[in-house]
């Protein structure tokens, strides 16, 4: 693998543009991991597998040092588990969830320690850039910390059989069309999509009918849009269902296996087609974590590389959608002190980022601590190209409106014909769902 | 080792302190219905013997129940809100708040009932006639080792679905497109297929319980009786429907009755196999869905009111069977 050196540049891991412009230098470094020794902190989070063994990794020297031991408990569906502790008075001491959505209900319910004089702030300050501090503040108390983000709208493509079949990353919207005709003149497929996710089925396609969202109307109508004072029926809106349809063309026709195998397919196989040999897909649509899913043996930079999303209007180019791991304290004992300050160093979420699939929160994190070419791309690319950074608008809606979100997706993607019942349909949620 | 260390404290009081505290109640109600006159005594005596019932019965069901009663009338903040609750859910017939789950929840009563029965019922009467019956029942048992989980995992890769120019690995469509030369189906998100797909995983995972407990009642029919039936000239048909059959009756009910409640809060293989997308969304799913990821405990406990509405019938049905079929004896 060609490994390009980089100076030892400090990423920042969103936007640019907004990092805190003052910040309070001087304050004492105090021991990452505290005082304390010994004792256990419980945590509850969604990582199994290949991701579990890379938490275990960053756990490792933490218990070394401390002494304290991390219980870590893995559910998919952590909705139910920690709704169901949380009401009976058994909350976990930490959790850690893929999304604000649940950890920002508990922050209204009170439910959650304020991290205000937990997390050394002047030091968050500075190794945070102020979108992150921002997003994890409820109600003027810091609640959530971020470890690790993915960013969205990236569409990767193999670079082999691009070269060789004369296909270039596109620029804009229309290049982009363009290239799509092209691929179907030449009898490829343009896209892999695949969307199913258990319960959660539908956020993938809503991914990409969000990023086209953020680069349609911009980050002000985005915002009034999750926060549901934007109708779903309403033009801007709707523009970025069509556009949508427009990838996927008519009847998903731009799209491997059609509806059927989009509904059908777990969202970690996207890949699979494209690395199959002939190509089932040209591209595909997804974040920056789909790379730990595809297969071992593609090599980054040769076999898989990615261009971001062009947007719709040159006005919002560079701005991208992310989403990141959020921290949230239920007890406040002092290893789970520990535990939360440990994984804001930078020392802690390189760990997790040298082993691949994530990006570092923490902006002290080297660019050359990521593992390949194309991860190094990723962070550079968030430092220089990166304008707006805005949160996942589905984790920023309400349960009921989110989950209304994804099955509308699956309903589109089955019948795009249907796509002004739908978004009826997704209005009369948003009249209810925001009351509560 | 260390645990077990650990552990003794507890060991300790589960084997001596809980036996003797039902001991000491035992022993204390008794002196206490001693201290009444003798006429009181069987009046009184019973309440203490079921009083423990009682309490745990209140404690962990009927309260609970009240309480899913006053939540369903309530918003998500305690505010009292009518029956605005069961309006979002049974408003918009026939596809909008619950109605598709209650339609999946009649097929499932309907389909997964009959066919278990069906099933078991042939089942328990053909391997009766079997000398390598107990082997044979072994195997259709097996499935109820499984978690309904695992069972509807491994249906799930059954069920699964390739495009038509990929190998197929899933089961059925690899038959459907080697043997039969058919486009492979979307078994589990064709709304034309996909319940019945999900009640066939179900049905193969209950049907040796049912199997087992109507052989058991088929064994308990005198040989006698059908010895004199064929005397009388009656083929093994007729046996069957007016010996045999009538007999087990009482079993036959007890057992749909307990399917019909199976069938009712079906959840698991929903769940697990498309959690509820495509159409094949049940009430204990619906209910689950609105609870924990919708964060309406309001609609759902509506959802368990009316599923605990469409079961009350059912139980009424099996008490009634119940005590008939003890008078009987």
């Amino acid at each position: 693998m060609r490994l390009i050196r980089f100076t030892r540049i400090p990423v920042i891991a969103a936007v640019a543009a907004l990092v805190a412009g003052a910040c309070a230098p001087g304050a004492s470094n105090p021991n990452p991991t505290g005082a304390v020794h010994g004792g256990s902190v419980s945590v509850i989070g969604v990582w199994s597998g290949g991701e579990l063994d890379s938490f275990n990794a960053v756990i490792a020297p933490f218990t070394q040092q401390t002494g304290i031991t991390v219980n870590f408990e893995a559910s998919r569906d952590q909705d139910a588990i920690l709704t169901t502790r949380v009401a009976a008075g058994n909350p976990p001491d930490l959790a850690a969830a893929p999304s604000p959505t649940l950890l920002t209900r508990f922050a209204n319910q009170r439910k959650l320690v304020p991290l205000d004089n937990i997390v050394d702030m002047n030091k968050m300050k500075q190794d945070y850039a102020k979108t992150w501090i921002d997003q994890g503040t409820v109600n003027g108390h810091l609640v959530q910390i971020f470890s690790w983000a993915s960013i969205k709208g990236f569409i990767w493509y193999n670079p082999k059989v691009w070269t060789a079949k004369g296909y270039t990353p596109p620029k804009t919207w229309g290049d982009l069309i363009n290239l799509q005709t092209k691929m179907k003149s030449n009898g490829d497929t343009p896209w892999c999509v695949t969307v199913n996710s258990g319960a959660a089925t539908g956020w993938p396609g809503s991914d990409i009918q969000k990023e086209i969202a953020l680069g349609q109307v911009g980050p002000a109508v985005y915002d009034k849009w999750w926060q549901g004072k934007q109708k779903w029926t309403s033009p801007e809106i709707k523009g970025a269902w069509q556009s949508f349809g427009q990838l996927l063309g008519a009847n998903d026709a731009n799209v491997y296996g059609g509806a059927n195998y989009i509904v059908n397919t777990d969202f970690g196989k996207v890949g699979d087609p494209m690395f199959q040999n002939p190509p089932k897909c040209m591209m595909l649509n997804q974040a920056s974590f789909i790379t730990s899913f595809f297969p071992k043996s593609a090599v980054a930079g040769q076999d898989y590389d990615y261009f971001t999303m062009p947007s719709q209007n040159s006005a919002n180019e560079g701005d991208r959608v992310g989403a990141a791991d959020a921290w949230s304290m239920f007890h406040d004992t002092p290893q789970a002190r520990a535990l939360l300050n440990y994984l804001l160093t930078p020392e802690a979420q390189e760990v997790w980022v040298k082993r691949g699939g994530k990006i570092a929160v923490n902006n002290k994190v080297p660019v050359n601590d990521y593992p390949d070419s194309v991860s190094q791309k990723i962070a550079k690319d968030l430092v220089n190209n990166t304008k707006v950074l805005k949160y996942d608008a589905g984790d920023l809606m309400p349960s009921d409106m989110k989950n209304a979100y994804w099955q509308a997706i699956v309903a589109f993607i089955q019948d795009q014909s249907k796509l002004d019942s739908i978004l009826a349909n997704l209005d009369k949620v948003q009249s209810s769902a925001y009351t509560s | 080792m260390d645990l077990l260390i650990q552990d003794v404290p507890t060991l300790v009081f589960v084997v001596v302190a809980v036996p003797a505290v039902l001991a000491i109640y035992i022993v204390g109600t008794e002196y206490l219905v001693r201290l009444l006159p003798d006429k009181q005594r069987p009046r009184v005596r019973p309440w203490f013997w079921v009083g423990p019932a009682l309490v745990f019965v209140t404690a962990f069901l009927v309260l609970p129940a009240l309480g899913t009663v006053v939540t369903s009338f309530q918003d998500h903040d305690g505010n009292f809100i009518g029956l605005l609750n069961y309006q979002r859910q049974l408003g918009d017939f026939p596809t909008g708040g619950a109605w598709i789950a209650i339609r999946n929840n009649v097929y499932w009563l309907i389909l997964y009932t009959l066919f278990v029965l069906f099933f078991g019922l042939i089942l328990a009467v053909l391997f009766d006639r079997v000398r390598y019956e107990s082997i044979v029942k072994s195997f259709i048992f097996m499935p109820m080792a499984i978690s309904s989980v695992a069972l509807a995992v491994i249906w799930g890769f059954m069920y699964s679905y390739q495009p038509a120019d990929a190998p197929q690995t899933g089961t059925l469509n690899f038959i459907v497109v080697n043997v039969f030369h058919q486009a492979p189906k979307t078994w589990l998100s064709d709304p034309t297929v996909n319940n019945f797909a999900l009640i066939a995983a179900a049905i193969w995972g209950i049907t040796g319980f049912a199997m087992v407990i109507l052989s058991a009642a088929l064994k308990g029919i005198p040989g006698e009786l059908l010895e004199a039936a064929r005397v009388d000239g009656a083929g093994e048909l007729t046996i069957f429907r007016r010996v045999i059959f009538p007999l087990m009756m009482p079993t036959v009910v007890v057992v749909g009755t307990t399917l019909v409640i199976f069938a009712l809060k079906a959840f698991d293989v929903v769940y697990v196999m498309t959690a509820g997308n495509f159409q094949t969304d049940v009430l204990a799913n619906r209910m689950y869905k609105l609870l924990y990821q919708s964060d309406n405990p309001g609609g759902a406990s509506a959802v368990a009111i009316i599923l605990l509405i469409a079961v009350v019938p059912v139980l009424i049905f099996n008490l009634r069977q119940f005590r008939a079929v003890e008078a009987r004896r």
